[in-house]
């Protein structure tokens, strides 16, 4: 009784809920000029200080979804907030709460790391000693002392990066969006960034939505995950949840030959009670068995009885990939080269 | 200072840093203009002796002109700067910023502005050393700057609308070859309205770059026509509000298509 009446006064014009997460989304709709739907109705929960990852395709709505909550674009439909925050309504708030690092590289070439990062502040009403200090701070952090004077074009990829990065913390935002972090670095300035990613929400207690299409970072960064495809979340959990529900091992066999696929359903027929999540893309075929060891053999022989020849097996442990697969019924290399060629 | 003032500064500082650092241009902006006052001068030198045409000295009658022309000529680039912070995702970068919308406009179009003072000034210096002598005297130089200004605003706005509409270099390439030279010609930068066929008289009337080069003109007469300049200042001010609102228009329509 005592806690009900302590209750705050004024109610949140969110719901409880949305009102609580870092990052909310209820129902979120984009319908582009033209009739194309980015989004049928993606919702997501973002808890605080958590990293968050939006895995799917090129063209799946990760980007619109980031674009809407970034107050860059509205919802045709839909609720979004930021720290409690609609992004609608108070876009002031939500700019204030919020760190941007897009897709593209947004650094002004023409000038230097320096004047890029002290106008970056200046625009979120930062000045004086306090932005100094907060400069220095941030490029000794990120290794971009040195190259605090050079004019941004001649700065490697890697580095301009950095400083995208370095752009979006300059205000000490409490949620930061990547959006693609790493397409197109190299290894080695790919890992630099996991690295700094984790550290961000390790020791800064930043909220942290990634959006990714690259299943192994999703994998290693984020504590959840959300699989978005044609505009709508398939599934939400965190990596090792999504994988420990795919019961037993993958099973992936390349066929040496183009095959029709009901001839290899046929061939499989008779192995109904071992093989689960039968899928044929092509000339490979995957399933899902509880023991990979003792299926495969007969796998192939079943195949071989029907003469069907295979160039390779592989068991696997269960990956995203075989939760994406299970959730939408594709591969994920597939969907992306699919996506890529439309 | 308000926030808006403030980001506009930023924004122009941003502008003024970054065309300091672009030593060509810099020099590009000084030897047109010359180009234009040598050859134009040569050419036509003869042209006070027609009968009709009332100022003694051509070099004197074209300085006006040329610093009206190449007003127009380098505000008619002033969307690339647009063009090349949308391509960066520099634009959307400051989107998602708390900076005042208003202000992205604006301190662009206070640089452009300035560019077009410091350029008319260059030329008028290059005129008086080819013998150019203004009867009007300083009010007379200043009214012709801040006509030239406020047409240069304008101009720079409608080239920033057609940027973001179109996110296109060649959208400008187009503009400034269409509209400023034959602007230029059927206005009186060249030869006085009085020596001009009647059609092209009427046209005149009505073209901005023929309003601030005829409030240029005023500099050659010891009795300013402080009426003629009322009008034509008027008529640039409202032109540059329409241009303005034209590319707010435009950045709206950018901001919706993201």
């Amino acid at each position: 009784m005592e806690t009900i009446s302590s209750l705050p006064q004024s109610l949140p014009v969110l719901t409880p809920t949305i009102s609580r997460l870092a990052v909310g989304t209820e129902g979120l709709v984009k319908t582009y000029p033209g009739g194309v739907q980015a989004l049928k109705g993606v919702s997501i929960s973002v808890r605080p200080g958590t990293v968050f990852a939006l895995l799917g395709p090129n063209g799946a709505g990760k980007s619109t979804t980031v674009k809407i909550l970034t107050t860059l674009s509205h919802p045709t439909s839909g609720r979004a907030s930021i720290m409690g925050r609609d992004v609608v309504r108070e876009p002031g708030q939500v700019r204030r709460l919020i760190g941007v690092i897009a897709q593209k590289s947004a650094v002004d070439l023409e000038a230097t790391t320096a004047e890029n990062l002290v106008l970056q502040g200046q625009l979120y009403g930062l000045s004086g000693a306090e932005l100094r200090r907060r400069v220095d701070n941030l490029l000794t952090r990120f290794d971009l002392a040195d190259a605090r004077k050079r004019i941004a074009r001649t700065l490697s990829g890697g580095m301009q990066r950095k400083l995208d990065v370095v752009m979006g913390l300059i205000h000490r935002p409490q949620v930061l969006f990547l959006d693609e972090p790493t397409t197109g670095l190299d290894p080695e300035a790919r890992a630099d960034m996991w690295r700094e990613i984790s550290r961000l929400a390790r020791e800064d207690g930043l909220t942290v939505v990634l959006t990714t299409h690259y299943l192994e970072e999703a994998d290693h960064l984020a504590q959840q995950v959300a699989i978005i495809d044609h505009g709508q979340v398939v599934v939400e959990g965190t990596p090792d949840g999504l994988k420990a529900e795919l019961r037993g091992d993958a099973i992936l066999v390349e066929l040496a030959d183009a095959c029709p696929e009901s001839n290899v359903r046929a061939a499989l027929s008779i192995l109904d009670s071992t093989l689960r999540e039968v899928a044929i893309d092509g000339r490979v075929l995957r399933a899902r068995v509880d023991s990979g060891a003792s299926a495969l053999p007969t796998v192939l022989a079943a195949l071989d009885a029907a003469g069907i020849r295979a160039s390779t097996a592989t068991v696997a442990r269960p990956s995203l990939d075989d939760v994406y697969l299970r959730y939408t019924g594709r591969s994920y290399a597939t969907a992306n080269q699919k996506e890529a060629i439309q | 200072m308000s926030v808006a003032l403030t980001n506009s500064v930023q924004v122009t500082t941003r502008y003024v840093r970054a065309f300091l650092r672009q030593p060509y241009y810099v020099v590009g902006t000084l030897v047109q203009p010359l180009i234009w006052l040598l050859l134009f001068g040569q050419l036509f030198q003869r042209a006070t002796q027609l009968p009709g045409f009332s100022a003694g000295s051509y070099i004197a009658f074209l300085t006006p002109g040329v610093i009206v022309m190449s007003a127009l000529l380098s505000a008619g680039w002033s969307g690339t700067s647009y063009i090349i912070d949308m391509e960066r995702g520099v634009m959307n970068r400051f989107l998602v910023s708390p900076a005042r919308r208003g202000a992205l406009i604006s301190g662009q179009l206070v640089y452009q502005a300035g560019m077009v003072l410091l350029q008319s000034l260059i030329i008028l210096g290059l005129g008086l050393l080819l013998g150019a002598r203004f009867a009007g005297g300083i009010a007379s130089i200043l009214v012709l700057l801040i006509g030239t200004m406020l047409l240069g605003a304008a101009f720079a706005a409608f080239s920033n609308a057609l940027a973001l509409l179109l996110r296109k270099q060649e959208s400008l390439i187009a503009l400034n070859v269409t509209l400023v030279l034959p602007l230029t010609f059927l206005s009186s930068t060249l030869l006085p309205v009085n020596l001009m066929p009647g059609w092209m008289q009427v046209v005149a009337r009505f073209n901005p770059v023929n309003w601030a080069v005829e409030v240029g003109r005023q500099t050659l007469s010891s009795s300013i026509d402080w009426s003629l300049i009322g009008v034509h200042l008027a008529e640039l001010l409202a032109l540059l509000l329409v241009c303005a609102w034209f590319s707010i228009l435009a950045f709206r329509a950018y901001r919706r298509s993201v």
